[in-house]
């Protein structure tokens, strides 16, 4: 499906709103959404929600031999898949540029910065290593895809036992889960993403863009660093002009905030490994299930409203008086009064339109056919005299005008545009027929 | 490749450069005849080709025509036989898809793409030999390819590019690199890629150097440009 464009107002909007530091959400400039980190009942699986942005991270192994190169390294091996479900512009042919990105960036985030021990993969020299994969797969997408999918892989490869193994001489034992329990990867470090968006040829900067803000922005910077404050990656995407100390100050605020999220992991992954030893529930069914039919509730922000009054007060002040209307009612007859003239009809103006006439009385007729707009002057006060109509000639239809008193007039008339005229009446009006679509 | 020392004890790589010295660049423009604009560059032994075309009609769906921009598409593709060990996939692999995303975005920046609006221009970038540090030969090729098709159009931009200096051999992809396309006029990047770990305290000082790095590039490369526009110049006699 092609994705919906976005509409001018709403694009206005949300610029305007960044320029005035207001977020949708109620977020600060800083403020990254709510994280939320669960995991599954195997090792290495795990659900990343940011905000709405839900990724699910899958680690697996396999003994496999080692590239000719690197015959002492085990082999890593990433790739995120933009679900069909994650948002309707996903088809499965149509994301190739934002997938190479997305993948790209995360393969030289967690592969080059050596996040992970791959001379710890390693089996037998030049015949057996590990091969760990991760598979990320966004489930939905709003905004921001590349810290959750990040911070997925990490969680996801911090929580991976890889089962034990053992050498002696030539012989290799792989032992199973139960036999002996697997062993946790060995991480150095934890790098994280952290996203900026630019909007305004880089005047505002937001962290965490949601989908909407993503839409208006005019380009990504991305920063990926550990907790020691080493960056590991930094990626300028969309076209942006980026300063020095613009770069600079965005490295400071990623330090900041990596802290807070690598706190918030260690903890969820403790939380984790203490339920697994206890032997309590874990697993996506015990902490999915929690949140039952209100799984996207929509947090209130709170909103400070305590000067809402006198905003309110200020503006009607300052506000202009409305436009006069002009409204007097005129008086025909007893029992019949006009306010006001109506809609103009603009069907048709350049073309053959419906004609309604009003066959009223003469005063009745002459104001009404005054707001009548004509395409030549022949027309005359209908029924003003009785007397026919003459009008030019060109796609006349037939038209019978029925007054209770007379017989019934055959009139040819020109279409014209007129407006509408309301005007209550007792008398059966007309009957009109409709032009034939000219062209 | 533990043990292989970047510098030495008096301060000189490997290959007998200082730490902030440049390989020689060698650039030629105009190798092409068929192609509206091409260059050829040598960065020690890295060796770019690049070739534009444009702008012209869009190719393919019209849809994707912009109102009020030129289109710009970039390929990049490195020759199998390039790097030490033979390439399988020359191009359509992720990596010289990446490249080709980056260097768009790069030359979208610099190229006044609203001057044709509705068309598009090509770029393909053939890399021939690489030693490491195969963007700067990439973007500094391309840079002159584009410079040499229409000059009025480009803003003054060399994309350079910086890597801190390596050996040959193999690609080392742990040691950080940094790579950054400036505009030297404005001193805006308009592409800024790195990898491997660096720490905080250390990045103002490696974009001070590659800064620094890529105006030398822009000052070589535009003393080639107008070489080349003296030439062709006299050639027609004016």
């Amino acid at each position: 499906m092609k994705e919906t464009p976005l509409s001018n107002c709403e694009r206005r909007f949300l610029l305007r709103a960044i320029e005035e530091k207001k977020r949708l959400d109620g977020r600060q400039t800083y403020d990254y959404r709510n994280i939320k980190i669960t995991f599954g009942t195997d090792y290495g699986c795990c659900i990343v929600e940011l905000g709405k942005t839900r990724v699910l991270g899958q680690v697996s192994c396999e003994l496999v031999s080692p590239k000719l190169n690197r015959a002492t390294e085990g082999i890593l091996f990433f790739n995120l898949e933009l679900s069909q479900m994650a948002a309707p512009a996903f088809e499965p042919g149509r994301q190739s540029d934002l997938l190479v990105k997305l993948n790209r960036l995360l393969e030289r985030c967690l592969r080059n910065s050596k996040c992970i021990d791959t001379e710890s993969l390693c089996v037998v020299a030049g015949e057996k290593v590990w091969q760990i994969r991760v598979d990320l797969h966004l489930l939905n997408h709003d905004g921001n895809i590349i810290d959750a999918a990040s911070i997925a892989a990490i969680v996801a490869l911090c929580h991976f036992r890889r089962p034990d193994v053992s050498v002696q001489g030539d012989e290799v034992t792989l032992y199973t889960p139960e036999e002996r329990d697997p062993v946790p990867l060995s991480i150095h470090h934890m790098p994280i993403c952290v996203s900026f968006a630019f909007f305004q040829q880089g005047t505002y900067l937001l962290v965490d863009p949601n989908e909407r803000e993503e839409r208006v922005m005019d380009g990504l910077l991305v920063i990926a660093m550990n907790k020691h404050r080493e960056i590991c990656t930094i990626q300028s995407s969309g076209g942006i002009m980026l300063l020095k100390d613009q770069v600079l100050r965005c490295s400071k605020i990623a330090g900041v905030k990596v802290l807070e999220i690598t706190e918030l992991i260690q903890k969820a992954l403790e939380n984790d490994q203490k339920v697994r030893k206890e032997g309590g529930k874990f697993g996506f069914a015990e902490s999915i299930a929690s949140q039952r039919i209100t799984a996207f509730k929509m947090e209130k922000a709170p909103i400070d409203t305590s000067d809402v009054e006198e905003k309110a007060e200020e503006i009607i002040a300052e506000a202009e008086p409305p436009s006069e209307v002009v409204s007097k009612p005129v008086l025909w007859t007893p029992g019949t009064a006009q306010i006001g003239e109506g809609i103009e009809n603009s069907w048709g103006d350049l073309e053959d339109s419906e004609k309604e006439e009003d066959d009223e009385g003469g005063s009745d007729e002459a104001i009404i056919l005054d707001s009548i707009k004509m395409d030549t002057r022949e027309v005359s006060n209908i029924g003003s005299q009785d007397a026919p109509i003459v009008l030019s000639d060109s796609e006349e239809e037939e038209m019978i005008i029925l007054e209770p008193d007379k017989n019934p007039k055959k009139i040819r008339t020109q279409t014209i545009s007129a407006k509408q005229e309301k005007a209550p009446s007792k008398k059966p009006v007309k009957k009109r027929k409709k032009k034939r679509a000219a062209n | 490749m533990a043990g292989l020392e970047l510098l030495s004890d008096q301060g000189y790589r490997v290959d007998g450069r200082r730490a902030g010295e440049l390989r020689k660049i060698q650039a030629r423009m105009g190798v092409f005849a068929q192609a509206d604009g091409s260059a050829y560059i040598e960065q020690g032994n890295t060796k770019a080709l690049a070739v534009v075309y444009g702008p012209h009609e869009i190719r393919g769906s019209r849809a994707r025509a912009l109102p009020d921009r030129a289109l710009v598409n970039c390929q990049y593709s490195s020759a199998t036989f390039s790097t030490g060990e033979r390439k399988r996939r020359p191009h359509g692999d992720r990596k010289s898809c990446e490249m080709g995303l980056q260097l768009r975005q790069t030359f979208e920046a610099a190229i006044l793409t609203q001057l044709h609006p509705r068309s598009q221009i090509d770029i393909y970038v053939q890399v021939s030999r690489q030693q490491l540090s195969a963007w700067g030969g990439r973007g500094m090729g391309w840079g002159l390819g584009v410079r040499g098709q229409e000059p009025d159009t480009l803003m003054p931009l060399v994309g350079a590019c910086w890597t801190p200096g390596y050996p040959c051999g193999t690609s080392c992809a742990w040691w950080p690199q940094l790579a950054l396309a400036l505009l030297p006029a404005s001193g805006q990047l308009a592409l800024l890629e790195m990898d491997a770990r660096l720490h905080e305290d250390h990045l103002e000082q490696v974009l001070e150097a590659a800064a620094r790095a890529a105006r030398d590039v822009h000052t070589l490369l535009d003393r080639v440009v107008r070489q080349h526009v003296r030439e062709a110049s006299i050639l027609l006699g004016d």
